[in-house]
């Protein structure tokens, strides 16, 4: 029992060290140049927004598609104070305050919008989007439709693999836990999980919440790493984004949003030499893969390496099966 | 014996239909009563009206659970299960998606509560009591024959199969009274005999209150010592189930009214 343990941690943490230690070495060593270094940081900031999205609407069943509002008050969070406390506490504390501040937006407006069904919630988060972006165009402390440069840049890539690590293995976390199953269960059949005990209000407000926190971290490490944030890009095509990568991944599969995140990055950087016919390109991909995976390239299931094991088990439940016949 | 239940009045109209109408309904702890009628009779809406599906136009329902009696018309359905009432549905509502074990483990956690930074941080305990879930989830399984397909998505289960789960999914809750609805619909005759035999067990072993709706006669006269019928929305007879059977108003229900030809 306790090896196995181990053994768990090991093949997880293992693979995720050296990964890090060789992108840094390929960062120093300027293998990875200034412009895959711009492709690493959206991939990192996409897995984030991708991950808590999934726990909205792949997970909990929420069809949300505002997801850049949250994304656009963290970037606006760590930008306001770490221009103010230009250090790496002024950094870390905008982040945090960022997604705190998402998450209580996410729980202001979940409150009473999450009672509703299906597509309301997506016109009442579309509709929260576009207010908090036409807000931050006209308030003064935002500094209007011109945003707000020049961010200090504390995002390297210590910092991005710990925040996209981090905030992956927590929903990850949070998903196979009690809480978590409470999500699912509401995904699955609200009527049902209400017959059981689960206040599926509370469930739902929880995990919408959850995702705007981690939205938010994802917007501030954005703002962090790239100079300059204007309202204008969180507008409504930046939470499409976001929607297309984990619906390409898989409803209710964070391993899913993870390949789809690097998969979409991938194609993008791949087309750039055609910019003429980019957009038309992408978009023809993705339709492709819509028509022969509808859901997604790894449907609600998990990439792991304890499927191995199970697929094992259930060959041998077969076997036993077939014995008995 | 007490009052576990006691249906006062019980009336609920959508529009202008009246589905159920003045239902007066008592149940004694640890009886096993039956609820029958004609389709549309509104049985369902009765079990919808006991579990805050809907609220009631008028009328109280009184659950008494030990330690403590309160009304339940116009909770929300979350609050009647923690109150000890538990329920299958008559058209299958599984988490089908999930395993077997999953829809039993998330009925059990309702009653095993752990904070949520311990499922973000993997705190100390959050082992153990994933254990306890697990455990308990299982052992429901074995007491429902489910335990050899404990990893198989529901969707994948034999009709007989899910209609067992729902039962697991509700005994999970740890209710003091269990509603069942037509759960041997779509069931064989030796299935059925089997489900029997199993509802008479889990009401022992359980110590549980159960009210059933079923539309196979043989189950309901086999097992429920007392029986309401239910017409229009409105309890027609009600009483053991030789008296029920022996009723004119029954029969009449069920097979219309004798056409005088002379």
């Amino acid at each position: 029992m306790k090896n196995s343990l181990v053994r768990q941690a090991l093949m997880l943490w293992l693979p995720l060290v050296a990964t890090y230690v060789i992108v840094l070495l390929l960062v120093q060593a300027n293998i990875i140049d200034a412009y895959m270094q711009v492709t690493l940081a959206t991939i990192c900031i996409n897995i984030v927004l991708a991950a808590s999205l999934n726990l909205i609407t792949g997970f909990t069943g929420q069809f949300s598609l505002g997801h850049a509002g949250f994304m656009a008050i963290g970037a606006y969070s760590t930008a306001l104070v770490s221009m103010r406390w230009d250090s790496v506490f002024g950094f870390l504390g905008g982040l945090l305050l960022g997604g705190v501040l998402a998450a209580l937006v996410g729980f202001l407006i979940g409150l009473p919008t999450l009672r509703l069904r299906g597509d309301y919630i997506a016109i009442a988060t579309l509709g929260m989007a576009e207010i908090i972006r036409i807000l931050l165009q006209n308030f003064e402390f935002t500094n209007g439709a011109a945003g707000l440069s020049p961010v200090p840049q504390y995002m390297d890539w210590t910092w991005f693999f710990i925040l996209t690590v981090g905030s992956v293995m927590l929903i990850s976390n949070f998903i196979r836990s009690r809480q978590g199953r409470d999500a699912i269960a509401v995904r699955e059949d609200e009527i049902a999980a209400e017959s059981i005990g689960v206040n599926t209000t509370r469930s739902k407000v929880l995990a919408f919440a959850i995702g705007a926190f981690f939205g938010g971290i994802a917007g501030g490490m954005y703002a962090s790493y790239f100079y300059v944030i204007k309202p204008e890009q969180f507008g409504f095509l930046k939470s499409v984004d976001i929607l297309v990568i984990v619906v390409l991944g898989g409803l209710g599969s964070l391993s899913g949003s993870v390949i789809a995140a690097f998969l979409l990055a991938i194609i993008s950087t791949l087309l750039q030499p055609f910019p003429g016919v980019r957009m038309i390109l992408y978009a023809l991909l993705l339709i492709i893969i819509m028509i022969f995976r509808p859901q997604g390239l790894l449907g609600n299931r998990e990439l792991s390496l304890r499927l191995l094991p199970r697929f094992g088990r259930r060959r041998e439940a077969a076997a036993s099966g077939t014995e008995e016949a | 014996m007490s009052t576990i239940l006691e249906v006062t009045q019980l009336t609920r109209s959508f529009g202008g239909l009246t589905a159920v109408s003045n239902v007066d309904l008592t149940l004694e702890q640890g009886e096993l009563v039956g609820l029958i009628g004609p389709n549309g009779a509104g049985k369902t809406t009765v079990f919808n009206l006991l579990t805050g599906v809907y609220p009631p136009s008028s009328g109280t329902i009184v659950f008494s659970s030990p330690g403590q009696t309160q009304s339940l018309g116009g909770k929300a359905p979350y609050a009647i299960c923690r109150a000890g009432v538990g329920r299958t549905f008559q058209n299958i509502r599984l988490f089908k998606q999930l395993t077997v074990l999953e829809n039993v483990m998330i009925a059990y956690q309702q009653n095993q509560r752990y904070p949520l930074a311990t499922s973000f941080l993997r705190l100390p305990g959050f082992r153990r009591a994933e254990d306890e879930i697990r455990e308990g989830a299982r052992e429901l399984l074995r007491v429902m024959h489910l335990d050899h397909v404990a990893d198989e998505l529901a969707v994948n289960l034999s009709y007989g199969g899910q209609r067992h789960l729902e039962i697991a999914r509700a005994l999970a809750t740890r209710p003091t009274l269990l509603l069942l609805d037509e759960p041997a619909a779509g069931m064989n005759p030796t299935e059925t005999a089997q489900l029997t035999e199993l509802i008479r067990q889990i009401r022992h072993d359980f110590g549980l209150t159960v009210l059933l709706i079923e539309h196979d006669m043989s189950l309901v006269m086999q097992v429920c010592e007392r029986i309401y019928v239910l017409d229009h929305g409105i309890v027609i007879a009600s009483g053991t189930p030789d008296e029920v059977r022996a009723n004119p108003r029954v029969i009449e229900a069920y097979l219309g009214e004798e056409v005088d030809h002379a």
